[in-house]
């Protein structure tokens, strides 16, 4: 990997004099995804799946090619098990919504206390509203989950677990394989958020054997406003429908409506064409260099961030003590200053990193801090850049008078 | 990189050694200030006779900012009428929003030490915590 023709390829870190390393948040974009918006409303813009004429068939031709790479990316079998949304929150909302007329009062749902609180929060809503029980699983002080602990919770009533791939504060794999085979053994659902593992490594649903898995886009170097919901086609073909309205119908008179098959009935209103256009070219680019090599060259920088952390003295790493086990994330506190301010001496040097509770509150109150600081790795990122990072660190508790 | 940095030595010295935090039992008002975003969470305490400022305390966490910000309100507020202290707090707002006058920074003290906040409108709400909750006590119980 030539990481010089790497960072010529993205525009905003060839032109601006910042360390980006808040790649968890969102990734910056390369020149093909930003191109591929102009191309698209140069060559194919018209209203998808509505018109008869030449250049509508076009513009559904470049989406729905997209439907059936990402349904390859993710090792899906049928294309119609894909469903574009606004982005990972919205398909999680989608799949809580959908799945919350088939529980009745009684049902358990088991959600990972370490879930962003968009893999926490739709859950906690349908069980206040059809008084289901939810119950959480904890991981240990280094955020790991055992599947003893997941045996142990499910009970009869569990229908749906959810969980991470890859928690957005800790960085650990999750074993998903394994959570999935025990759910199954129990008659329970899992629904998987892979935000923080696409762009990091391969997603194989088939293999993995998942209900429900949701990403977005834009964290795997696609643009903003793409959300992906891949799940199992006998259980979308038999659950309702999530929004009403145009493209997802068949027939609708005053007295009956028949709705659209999958994946259209997933899909009310015009959609976000362009974008989903441009994240095909994210793909496509990913699929370029390859998980291999991107593979390699994150853990090479996992490790030199994370060892630099370890040698500077004041520093508290949130997670594992083992930097192959973070993938791209390390969370951190600096000893007496505030997260708050330690981004803001980042900030200040060009630096750009993440403070607070990176949406996952209750994590932080399992682990007993209020917010924490995290720096997040993609492949573009140089040792170089690590190297100001730690000089800055290291500078941060004199700057601040300790 | 510009190494200007808000973090000046004011700032430092009253987050390190704040005069003003500790509780404050029968104190007359005390109100909870949060900024949910970032986590922020004061407790302020005031204690006002005939109209006049007579002390006040803050207690709770949040950042170097926050903290300052709230231990240098006290030291500029204490002795002050109430009707001042609600002008000194809208000067005060305003300097971290928009722009005051020099009459008016030097009419802050050392509380103008936290200006170049302005120029982080990430980090406002943080400086405006205690000075917000004040606020709020000024406003519903007097």
């Amino acid at each position: 990997m030539n990481i010089k023709e790497i960072r010529a390829q993205f525009p905003l870190i060839n032109n601006q004099n910042i360390v980006y390393l808040d790649n968890a948040a969102t990734t910056q974009k390369p020149h093909c995804v930003i191109d591929a918006f102009s191309e698209f409303y140069c060559n194919f813009n018209a209203n998808p799946m509505r018109g008869i004429y030449d250049l509508s068939v076009a513009a559904t031709d470049a989406y729905e090619n997209v439907r059936e790479q990402t349904a390859g990316f993710v090792n899906a079998k049928d294309p119609s098990e894909i469903i574009f949304t606004r982005n990972a929150t919205e398909s999680l909302n989608l799949t809580a919504n959908i799945l919350s007329g088939t529980l009745k009062e009684g049902d358990e749902i088991l959600v990972a206390t370490s879930e962003h609180h968009s893999n926490f929060l739709p859950w906690k809503r349908i069980a206040d509203n059809k008084r289901l029980k939810i119950k959480y699983l904890d991981c240990d002080s280094e955020g790991e989950y055992s599947v003893e602990s997941l045996k142990e919770a499910l009970s009869e009533g569990t229908k749906v677990f959810a969980i991470a791939t890859v928690s957005n504060v800790i960085g650990r794999v999750n074993p998903i394989r394994e959570f999935a085979k025990i759910c199954h053994a129990n008659n329970t659902l899992i629904c998987v958020d892979a935000t923080q593992s696409v762009a990091h490594m391969k997603t194989n649903v088939i293999e993995d054997d998942v209900d429900f898995l949701a990403f977005s886009a834009h964290k795997m170097y696609g643009p903003m406003g793409v959300g992906i919901l891949y799940g199992k086609k006998e259980l979308l073909e038999k659950l309702p429908p999530f929004l009403e309205g145009g493209e997802m119908i068949e027939y609708v008179s005053k007295e009956k409506t028949i709705y659209a098959d999958l994946p259209q009935k997933y899909e009310a209103g015009t959609v976000n064409a362009a974008d989903v256009y441009a994240f095909g070219k994210a793909m496509e680019y990913v699929k370029k260099i390859g998980f291999e090599e991107i593979g390699e060259r994150e853990r090479l920088l996992t490790g030199y961030l994370f060892d630099g952390m370890k040698n500077t003295d004041n520093i508290r790493i949130i997670g594992a003590k083992d930097s192959a086990e973070h993938n791209c994330i390390v969370s951190f506190a600096v000893d007496d200053v505030h997260p708050h301010d330690v981004a803001s001496i980042f900030a200040d040097s060009g630096i750009c990193i993440r403070a607070g509770h990176h949406c996952a509150q209750p994590l932080h109150i399992l682990l007993g801090i209020p917010s924490t600081v995290r720096a997040s790795l993609a492949f573009y990122n140089t040792k170089e850049e690590i190297d100001f990072f730690i000089k800055v660190l290291s500078e941060i508790r004199s700057r601040m008078g300790y | 990189m510009d190494k200007r940095t808000f973090y000046n030595e004011v700032l430092i010295e009253h987050n390190k050694y704040p005069t003003h935090k500790h509780a404050m039992p029968g104190c007359c008002y005390s109100k909870e200030g949060i900024n949910p975003s970032c986590g922020d969470d004061l407790i302020i305490n005031l204690d006002i006779k005939d109209g006049i400022i007579q002390g006040g305390s803050f207690e709770g966490d949040g950042c170097a900012i926050s903290q300052a910000s709230a231990d240098i309100m006290f030291d500029l507020l204490t002795g002050r009428s109430v009707a001042e202290a609600k002008e000194l707090s809208a000067i005060f707002s305003r300097m971290i929003k928009e722009k005051i006058t020099d009459e008016e920074l030097e009419r802050l003290e050392e509380a103008g030490a936290l200006m170049d906040i302005s120029h982080m409108p990430a980090r406002a709400k943080c400086a405006m915590l205690a000075w917000r909750t004040l606020d709020e006590i000024l406003l519903q119980k007097i």
